[in-house]
This record gives structure tokens, sequence and C-alpha cells, in this order.
């Protein structure tokens, strides 16, 4: 076994860094773009319910019945945008996409509800927007079964026997989707930044033909992999930290759990990636191919880890894949720690889970680079 | 006195391909030592193996006292490798990319400012000092490549072809580096496919399909065929060369611009004929002559003709 020359790793990490950092737009994609997209992710891509466009017609025309649609206004999740007394007006705003949600009060409805009957209502979704349809379904019924038990108290009628659910989110009292997205986006795009760095950085010395150049020197293969590998588990730290403070200081995402477990879990995600970045380095000729490669894992990677699609409804198999994903346990981590102040406890198997992973694809680009680099 | 690189047996294949095929030779320290050859005859081949970046499949080096079988990465503290195109940093200045070789060669920062000093001089490279090497024109990377190469001064340098596709005026400066180096004891093993260089050499080994077909000096080479070459001037130099490759005496007739050379086994005996052959064509010969051979004269004897790289 060679020895590893701390000094050359060093003036090695020290150029890389320098390639890094010289570009103005390397310097931008690397840390300006995670702090956009977190702020895009922060904003636009929101499944929260406001102002849902609501069409209304009322055959009623009873102060009770408009009492029901002050209480569904006033929640500010449903704006009027119509009403009318006629239900082929309904049909005609859902058909133009003008009303996402329709609220059709019968005749009689007061009536039914003074005589001690129970009074219909009709609630018309567009299923086509079936995310924002069942969140405002989801509402809209709560809203409506609040106002039948405040009629009935009121009446002095007590339900019979019936169960009362009430609905607390914890964690997220809220709801706001927010909080849930943004630390998820930080486990993306580390996985990312490991990924696109760790695979370009070594491929474009293949294609620039300094690779053969550096095999002719005293550096080693394995120098060779610290060297390009450390800068980026570097800069992933900056990120993590930099996102992670635009997330506490602007969105109000809290972190609950204890900062220091985080930045292991950090440690060992980046190290998985890095490896798997390593490992595509590989198996690619040019940047065209790392890139490729590396999008072919990543698109499942993001689809199977929870970030938008909740793992307990995907088919069982897939639920089996996703053990095999480590940002599917790095983004249970970082919500856990984020959002539920969990810490070590808690959280062991997913860190168990990341530790093994990471340990299982360093050992394979361990094995891999060293015989790929040289010819 | 031992050699600075002796050769043994070497032999790589690679698949059905043997691209090197048992080749033996010894480079004398100090010496300029060509490899020629048309391409695929294995000139980097060799050069990679001298390297220590490809492994033999049988047969040793020894570069410097280190077998390249043995211990390939040792071999790498003494040499200077410089492959055809010399991979440069193009996001980093002329300086850093210099600086960066220097750093990976663990070159004291004492020794560095006389020897950069001195490569600046040779290269011309001292003006664009900071200016990226991606911005460079051709010859000048390959200039640069040649520094990053030798800053850590070895004591063999081994360089593939390291003027291919490079202007004239940069090629001059090149060839001026390595007679410095070599002017200061360092050995050089160079290939090259361009015969005018291998002039320059002070032996060389004629490389045929991964097999030595001749070693030795470039006069020596020369002197082969003295007295066989015939040189002539026509009217329609094409239409003489096809005459000739058909004429039973003559061996080859190149074309060099609207001279032919023609060799012959005995000028003396066969020219007679062969300018009758000719005239009856329909030729008209303005000048002829027995001419000096060149090197490419003689390698086109030895290979065969379309063998050798035409400038």
């Amino acid at each position: 076994m060679k020895r590893i020359s701390g000094l050359r790793i060093r003036e090695m990490v020290k150029k890389e860094l320098r390639q890094l950092l010289r570009d103005p737009r390397a310097r931008g994609v690397l840390f300006v773009a995670p702090i956009i997209q977190l702020v895009m992710f922060g904003y636009a891509v929101n499944t929260d319910i406001r102002n849902t466009a609501t069409f209304v017609v009322d055959q009623d025309q009873s102060s009770e019945s408009r009492r029901l649609i002050d209480v569904l206004t006033a929640t500010g999740y449903f704006e009027i945008v119509g009403r009318s007394q006629g239900p082929a007006d309904l049909v005609r705003a859902l058909d133009r996409s003008e009303a996402l949600i329709g609220l059709e009060i019968p005749r009689g409805f007061a009536r039914d509800l003074s005589a001690g009957r129970t009074a219909k209502v009709q609630i018309v979704l567009d299923g086509t927007e079936s995310n924002s349809a069942t969140v405002a379904q989801g509402y809209a019924q709560r809203i409506v079964q609040r106002f039948s038990l405040e009629r009935a108290a009121e009446l002095g009628l007590v339900p019979e026997g019936g169960v009362d659910l009430r609905v607390r989110a914890w964690y997220n009292p809220n709801l706001e989707s927010r909080v849930y997205n943004v630390p998820a986006v930080v486990a993306v795009l580390i996985m990312l930044m490991c990924l696109m760095l760790t695979a370009l950085a070594v491929v474009r010395e293949r294609e620039l033909g300094t690779l053969d150049q550096l095999m002719v020197s005293p550096l080693t293969a394995e120098e060779l992999m610290l060297s390009k590998t450390l800068p980026v588990a570097a800069i992933g730290l900056v990120d993590l930290v930099l996102i992670s403070l635009v997330a506490v200081v602007w969105f109000d995402v809290p972190i609950r759990g204890f900062p220091p477990s985080l930045l292991l879990a950090a440690v060992l995600y980046i190290l998985a990636g890095l490896s798997i970045g390593l490992l595509i380095s590989t198996i690619s000729r040019t940047q065209q191919e790392a890139f490729m490669t590396m999008f072919l894992f990543l698109q499942p990677a993001i689809i199977l880890s929870g970030f938008f699609y909740p793992i307990s409804s995907m088919p069982q198999i897939f639920q089996w894949v996703t053990l095999l994903n480590p940002v599917r346990h790095f983004l249970e981590i970082v919500r856990a720690i984020f959002l539920k102040g969990e810490g070590l406890a808690a959280l062991w198997p997913q860190y168990l889970a990341l530790t093994i992973m990471a340990a299982g694809v360093l050992r394979l680009a361990i094995i891999r680079f060293p015989r790929t680099v040289r010819a | 006195m031992e050699s600075a690189v002796s050769v043994r047996g070497l032999t790589r294949h690679f698949g059905e391909i043997h691209a090197v095929d048992g080749l033996s030779f010894e480079v004398t320290p100090g010496e300029l030592f060509g490899i020629v050859g048309p391409d695929g005859a294995g000139k980097t081949t060799t050069l990679r193996m001298l390297a220590g970046v490809l492994r033999p499949t049988s047969g040793d080096a020894v570069v410097q006292g280190v077998s390249v079988v043995r211990d390939p990465e040792g071999v790498k503290h003494h040499i200077a490798y410089m492959s055809q195109r010399f991979g440069l940093y193009s996001d980093l200045t002329v300086r850093e990319n210099i600086d960066f070789y220097a750093d990976l060669f663990l070159v004291p920062r004492k020794a560095r400012a006389a020897r950069l000093e001195r490569l600046y001089q040779f290269s011309g490279l001292g003006p664009f000092e900071s200016r990226l090497a991606g911005q460079l024109s051709g010859g000048m990377k390959q200039k640069l490549g040649l520094c990053c190469a030798l800053i850590h001064e070895p004591q063999i340098m081994l360089l593939d072809e390291p003027t291919f596709g490079v202007d004239p005026i940069s090629r001059r400066d090149l060839w001026l580096i390595v007679h410095e180096m070599v002017a200061r004891g360092i050995t050089a093993v160079v290939s090259t496919a361009y015969l005018d260089e291998a002039e320059r050499c002070d032996r060389l080994a004629l490389l045929h399909r991964g097999a030595l077909l001749a070693l030795d000096t470039p006069t020596a080479f020369q002197q082969r065929l003295a007295g066989h070459i015939q040189s002539l001037r026509s009217d329609a130099p094409r239409r003489a060369r096809d005459l000739l490759e058909q004429h039973p005496a003559v061996r080859h007739a190149v074309l060099f611009g609207d001279v032919i050379h023609l060799t012959l086994d005995d000028p003396r005996h066969d020219w007679p004929a062969v300018r009758a052959a000719l005239e009856h064509g329909g030729v008209t010969i303005l000048e002829a002559g027995p001419a000096e051979p060149s090197l490419e004269d003689v390698f086109i004897h030895l290979v065969g003709p379309g063998g050798v790289t035409h400038e």
C-alpha cells in the first residue's frame, strides 16, 4: 500500500476549489440556485387551499342558506365566483373551469332545519384537479359539519349518539405545505449537488485528457478520489447550512430537533451521494453520459422518496424499493428533525440505513474507481 | 554505463491485436532517442508502458533503474510523460497549471522560481502567465503542456508526438525546449511521425506493426540507401510516377512536390533503361541526377510505400 500524501491532496483540493469557485456562473449554481429553488418550493409549490373558486347555487334563498354560505367564505378557503338559482349554471361554471367547487343548497333547506329534519346540501368538485379538489372537499365537509352541529345546539337538539370528530394536525397545525416541502428541498438539492459535482469533476478530467496526465504523476487513485470528494462534501455542508438558515429565517420553518443530529445525517447522506457520483464517473466516458446516468438515478430517487407522493400509498413492491433510496431516509430524518423535534432515539433505523448505504456504495466506488482511472 | 531505459521483450496485446510485440532496445543516459513509425506501429502503446500507466502483457522495461512491471508507481517519480494532446485545465491560468503540476510532484517552493524562469524563457509563455489555458493557441497549449511536464525536472522525458498538429514556429520552439533539456543531461524518448524531426534524434528506432524494424543513427539510416537514389524533375510528375511504379527495376518512386525520388538497386545499370521507358511514355525529363537519400526514402524502402506519414 502506497502512502497517501496529505500535501498532494491539499494541493489537489485547492485546485478543485479554485476551478469550482472561479467561474461566476458556477458560483451561482452552487450557492444561489439552491436558494432560488428553495424560494420556489416555498412559495410556488403550494398544495394549500386558499380562495378556492366556488360557485353557489342557492335555491332556498333563506337566511339559513345565506348563513351557511357566510360561514363557508369566512374561513378564507373559499371565494364565491358566481351565484345562481339554477343548477345548469353550476355545470357551466365547472365546465369552463371558472369554479373548482360548487355548493348546491336545495329548496326546503331552512324548512328542514327548523323542523329538525336532516337538511341536504350538495358539493360538486372538479375532479381533474384531484389534489386541490380533495383538499377543498375535506375543508368544505368540516365546515358544513360544524355548521350543522352549531345549528343543532342552537335549537337545543342533541344529535343522536354519533361521533364528534375533531381533527388536529400536530407538528404543523395549519397544515401548511411549505413547512412540509421546504425541508424536503434540502434533501433533493444536496443529492443533486453531490452527484453532479463528483461525477462531472472526474469525467471532465477524463475528457480533457488531464486524467491521463494525473495518472503519470505520483498522485494515486486514492488521493485522486479523496481530492475529488472532499471539496464537494464541504460545499454540500455549506449548502445545507445555507438552505436551513433561509428555511428558518425566511419561511419560519421551525427546527425543533437538535441541529447537530441533522448535521450527522447530512454527513452520511453526502457520503452516499458522493459515492454514487464516483460510481457514475466510473461508467461514464463523457460528461453527457454522466449527466444522463445521473438523471436516470435521480428521477426515480426523488419520486420514490416521499417528497411529493406518500410512500405508504405506493404498491408494496415499490415501498420495498424505497428502502434502498437514500433520499427517502434522509427526507424522513430531515422532516422529523425540523418539524417533530425527534432525535437519534426515534430515527435510528433511518440513520442505520443511511450508514449502511453510504458504507456499501463507498466500498463499491473504492473498488471500481482505481481500476477505471488506470488504463 | 547503465542504460537510462532498457526494454526487454516488451509486449502488449489488446485482445487479438498485438499492439507491441517483443520489443527490445536500450537508451543510454542523456540520449535523444526517437521512435518513428507509421500510425498504429505501437509508438503510443510503448511510451505508455514506459510511463507505467499501461501494464505490459509480457516482457519488461527498466526506466531509471525501476521496473515498470514490478513498480509502475515508482517509475512516475523519475519521468515526465507528455501525451499527444497534453491535458491542461482550461479554466486555470498558465501559471496555475504549472504550479499545479509542481505541487503534484511536491517541487519545493524555493526551486520553482528559477525553473519557471527558464521554462518561460524557452517557451515564450512568460507574458501569458495569467491567461487562462483555454484561451491559448494550439501550439502554445502544447508548449505549456511541456512546461507542466518538465517542472519537476525529471531524469527522463517520454514525449508522444509532442508536435502533433502544431504550427511550424511552435514546433521549432518545442524542439528548442527538448534540446535544452537534453543538453542539461536529461534523457529523452520522443515519438514522431514527422521524419524531418526524426533527423534531430541521436538514434532512431523504426517501429512497424509493433515490432522493431531497425535501430540506427539517422546518418547510418541514410547511408543504407546511398547511391541508390535517383532524383528527377519532369513536365508530368504524376504520370511519370505512375510509369515508374510499374517499371520492374524501380523499387520505389515517391513524389516530393514536383520532384520524384526513385530507388534503384543499381542506378548505373538500370537508369538508362528507366529513362528510356519514361520518354517512350511521353514524359519529358527536365532534370535528373543522383540524390542524397532522405530518411523518408529509407523508411519507405524498409516499411513499404504508404506506411509513413507524408508532410
